[in-house]
């Protein structure tokens, strides 16, 4: 099994955090995993990027260029890639702010309004956590015992009150993940 | 300490591998991409564990120097910075090298030249393998291609930097510096109380004083000196060469990468013989010295060799020398902190192949 993530979306929703979350998880599931962040113009530029990669074999190339899943929470990362999921793969976007929808016909496209619920559940900073519990409702890769205990292992001590908070959000990813189109 | 299970970045690895090691001292300056390393020290503050001394120097320039110093009066010390950064420590470098000290540098590289970009890339092969600096030396040049060997390396660099009384290099890139992987560190080992017989640090009665220079002014002291080095660089020819081989038994085409070229190319191998393409990867864990021995012997069986570099065509050089014209022997590169895709690679084989 191997799964090749990509994030991407505006500094500060946490796009680097839930794909570290992603590897933590992986690991505490004793996947090999990688995680290789952008940390050049575009970082600076203000969006945010990672790719994440989960497998149960040695993982050879840690930079790839085409993707199984795109986790997209901006316009500019749908307008740049839409194109890079594989054919057949599975594309999540978190509709605030986007004005042009995906296209593609050949990709399964999931949509989570993560931005919105969080303010629903007054809990903005855990958006991310809505996302990922709604990519792992469509591709259960990790289980959500070691989704939490990759979320213990990746946030400080300080933070673990935060838990069960992220611990709701999670699940209700899974429950408001709405799909657009499946292949 | 036990051994313990992460997930840590490459930069931060080398950080943690460094005070596990029992360095003594870290002088330093940020650089992107690399800049965790200092990051990560500062924050871990070994001085009250270990007594490890980290500082950050006011320059490149000033850091090497410091590391002349510190290497001088027998310690574990080491530097790490970025291309742009190394070269301005070239001088240092040179230095120590014919002081014949042993210390600890990592490049890890990204694109030039000049400032170039902070994107990963492995044009400073030359430069490290090379030379560098001026005046007939080598480092001992060690390639990771994963967060685990960046860790692994440290402790190995020191070992092999002490025991040649050689500057050793860990060559890497950002892509490996700014990635996270799983990571078995070694369990903490005690700073060394021993000083070194060679050491600057006081002369005792009992014997005569030691003197660290890279000066001599008389041609016959200095000829014998750079024969004294030859003869060591050629002991570390004979015995470190370390390199991993990824499906070479039956392969008819070669391909030669280290570090994060490597992995691709590892992919690329996968690809290529789904596709019936008989392929295997040669990686030089070593670029000083270099697996010339082993590429030698595998080309009487391979038809082609394909070197795959992020750079213009560099290490392709030591491989065509290694195979001294038996087999035609190919560059694939890409440039500007862009990392190839394995398909590229095979592309480019397949191309090679049908035009071979």
């Amino acid at each position: 099994m191997t799964e090749e993530i990509l994030i991407a979306g505006f500094g500060g929703q946490g796009v680097l955090s839930m794909g570290k979350i992603m590897a933590y998880s992986g690991m505490m599931q004793d996947m090999e995993v990688s995680w290789m962040p952008s940390y050049g113009p575009e970082m600076r530029g203000g969006t945010a990027n990672v790719i994440v990669i989960l497998s149960s074999e040695r993982i050879s190339s840690p930079i790839i260029r085409h993707f199984d899943t795109a986790i997209i929470l901006n316009q500019q990362s749908l307008d740049k890639f839409e194109q890079s999921v594989k054919p057949g793969g599975l594309l999540i976007y978190d509709s605030n702010g986007i004005v042009r929808h995906p296209e593609r016909k050949d990709i399964s496209i999931f949509r989570i309004d993560a931005t919105e619920e969080a303010a629903k559940l007054q809990s903005s900073k855990t958006s991310n956590m809505i996302v990922l519990g709604g990519f792992l409702k469509i591709k259960p890769v990790i289980s959500m015992e070691n989704v939490i205990a990759g979320l213990k292992k990746s946030l400080p001590e300080r933070y673990h009150k935060m838990i069960p908070e992220n611990e709701i959000s999670l699940r209700r990813g899974g429950e408001i993940i709405r799909e657009i189109h499946k292949v | 300490m036990e051994r313990e299970l992460r997930l840590m970045k490459g930069n931060e690895a080398v950080a943690e591998a460094a005070i596990r090691a029992g360095a003594d001292g870290y002088f330093g300056y940020p650089i992107t991409p690399q800049s965790e390393i200092i990051e990560y020290l500062m924050e871990a503050n070994p001085c009250v564990t270990t007594g490890m001394v980290v500082l950050q120097a006011e320059s490149e320039v000033a850091a090497i120097n410091m590391v002349y110093g510190g290497a001088g009066c027998g310690k574990k010390v080491m530097t790490t910075s970025s291309s742009p950064g190394i070269s301005l420590m070239q001088e240092g470098i040179t230095y120590i090298a014919g002081a014949e000290l042993p210390c600890l540098i990592v490049n890890v590289v990204r694109g030039g030249p000049g400032l170039g970009t902070i994107q990963p890339a492995q044009s400073d092969y030359f430069q490290a393998v090379k030379g560098g600096g001026h005046g007939d030396y080598h480092l001992i040049v060690l390639a990771p291609a994963s967060v685990q060997e960046m860790a692994d390396f440290v402790g190995l660099g020191f070992e092999l930097a002490f025991k040649y009384r050689n500057p050793a290099m860990i060559l890497s890139d950002g892509a490996i510096g700014q990635m996270m992987e799983k990571v078995w560190l070694s369990p903490q080992k005690e700073r060394s109380k021993k000083v070194p017989e060679w050491a600057t640090t006081g002369k005792p009665e009992n014997r005569k004083r030691n003197i660290i220079t890279s000066l001599e002014l008389d041609p016959d002291r200095q000829e014998a000196f750079n024969q004294k080095l030859v003869a060591k660089y050629n002991e570390i020819r004979e015995k470190e060469v370390r390199l991993e081989e990824y499906q070479c038994e039956d392969a008819e085409y070669l391909l030669v990468a280290y570090g994060t070229s490597a992995r691709v190319c590892q992919k690329a191998v996968q690809l290529a013989r789904e596709q019936g393409i008989k392929a295997g990867l040669l990686r030089p864990i070593t670029l000083f010295p270099f697996p010339s021995k082993r590429i030698l012997e595998l080309s009487d069986r391979i038809k082609m060799a394909l070197a795959v570099e992020m750079s213009a065509g560099q290490m392709v050089e030591d491989v065509m020398l290694a195979v001294n014209g038996k087999v035609p022997v190919y560059h694939y590169g890409r440039m500007g902190g862009i990392v190839p895709t394995p398909d590229e690679v095979v592309e480019n084989l397949k191309e090679r192949i049908i035009g071979g």
